[in-house]
């Protein structure tokens, strides 16, 4: 390679690689904002007061939703296995929803330290299989 | 040893070259596009959670890929312009950024077709969905600066320098749903363990990408034609070829 080609090409290197330093410690700096939900357990450790919007995400804890029978109320807990928050929600909730499914919600703390929600998304994973393949899977877990 | 690739640095031959590639690469490209789009859109299987929904699925992360694809090849064309000035790198350049710009639409419209039943929601400002659109307008961008600068030479250079700039947004939008907490769900296909699709399902899908590569190349060969002949229109060969198609359909 000719000596101003190797140049250049340094140059090139040497600019994505600065480039890609500074993105990368920009991105550390702002973990924080750029996470679109809290776990159960990241909750923990974050200084939130009562009132302030955010998102919680994790699994619809198995068993734990109770709809009311004269309203659109409903409660359920958000988990990740480790730490577990109560949440109540009025409205409508997405197809997806099902216990021991995922779930992002977002609302505010309540001074009990409840979730109270004002909107609530189904998060699904990458995990794509028929119904007999599911139902099999199930099974095979069950024994 | 890289002798065998200097003549296609000839816009002339590159012209002729781009012309007989689209006519072999047509018709495989779309064998494989009918076969992803059939097979996905109504024989595989319908998905154990997502119902038949899940089958946005063959147009959404195709045109992700794309995307993605299309930006890396602009990526290295770029280092090979800047690098050794070889100026059919940037037209090639040019030729594919609205072909990526098309995708990553696409990517971005049918996400958001896909959200709004599945999640709950349209749109989320997540990391992936975010990277995602930055990459869409890093092509809106590219395809700015580059009819804003009129003297080619240094539109060819600003421009190719944006796109490796650009670069640094790929790893972000593949390792956004692992790095950070995303409504996104992770990777099913482009990952090193076994595809998280039954295989069922999964050959579709393969078809759909490797068919909208094709395309891809496809489009890019006709678009670079037609770069070649605007930017080398007062080059001799061009008249002669311009006299020759005039001659032949009598105009």
């Amino acid at each position: 390679m000719r000596p101003i080609r190797k140049k250049r090409l340094q140059i090139i290197c040497l600019m994505v690689l600065a480039l890609g330093g500074a993105v990368a410690c920009i991105l550390y700096a702002l973990k924080q904002n750029i996470n679109a939900f809290y776990t159960p357990s990241e909750l923990i450790q974050q200084q939130i007061v009562a009132g302030q919007t955010i998102r919680i995400g994790g699994m619809v804890a198995t068993g734990s939703v109770k709809h009311s029978e004269d309203s659109l109320d409903v409660a359920f807990s958000v988990t990740d296995f480790t730490h577990q928050l109560p949440v109540t929600y009025t409205g409508v909730l997405p197809n997806l929803f099902r216990e021991g499914k995922g779930v992002v919600v977002q609302g505010q703390l309540s001074s009990q330290g409840a979730f109270v929600a004002t909107q609530v998304l189904a998060k699904h994973d990458e995990n794509y299989m028929p119904p007999q393949v599911a139902k099999k899977m199930a099974k095979a877990e069950a024994l | 040893m890289w002798q065998f690739l200097h003549k296609y640095g000839s816009p002339k031959i590159f012209y002729f070259t781009a012309g007989r590639w689209f006519r072999w690469l047509a018709l495989p490209s779309l064998c494989f596009l009918l076969i992803g789009l059939v097979g996905g859109l109504a024989f595989v299987p319908e998905d154990y959670y997502q119902g038949e929904g899940f089958r946005i699925i063959y147009i959404h992360a195709p045109s992700a890929f794309l995307a993605m694809g299309i930006y890396s090849m602009m990526a290295i064309s770029a280092v090979i312009f800047l690098v050794w000035r070889i100026k059919v790198a940037a037209m090639w350049i040019c030729a594919s950024a609205p072909i990526g710009a098309w995708f990553s639409f696409l990517a971005l419209f049918t996400g958001a077709i896909w959200g709004k039943p599945m999640w709950g929601t349209w749109w989320i400002w997540d990391a992936r969905l975010t990277s995602a659109l930055i990459l869409f307008f890093l092509y809106l961008g590219f395809i700015a600066l580059q009819s804003a600068i009129t003297d080619r030479q240094v539109g060819d250079k600003a421009s190719a320098i944006l796109v490796l700039i650009g670069v640094v947004n790929l790893p972000i939008i593949h390792y956004s749903v692992i790095w950070w907490n995303t409504l996104h769900q992770g990777p099913t296909i482009s990952r090193l363990q076994k595809p998280a699709m039954d295989p069922s399902m999964v050959y579709p899908l393969y078809g759909m990408i490797i068919g909208l590569f094709l395309f891809y190349f496809c489009i890019a060969m006709l678009r670079i034609r037609c770069e070649i002949l605007k930017r080398e229109g007062r080059s001799r060969w061009v008249e002669d070829l311009v006299r020759e198609k005039m001659a032949r359909y009598r105009l």
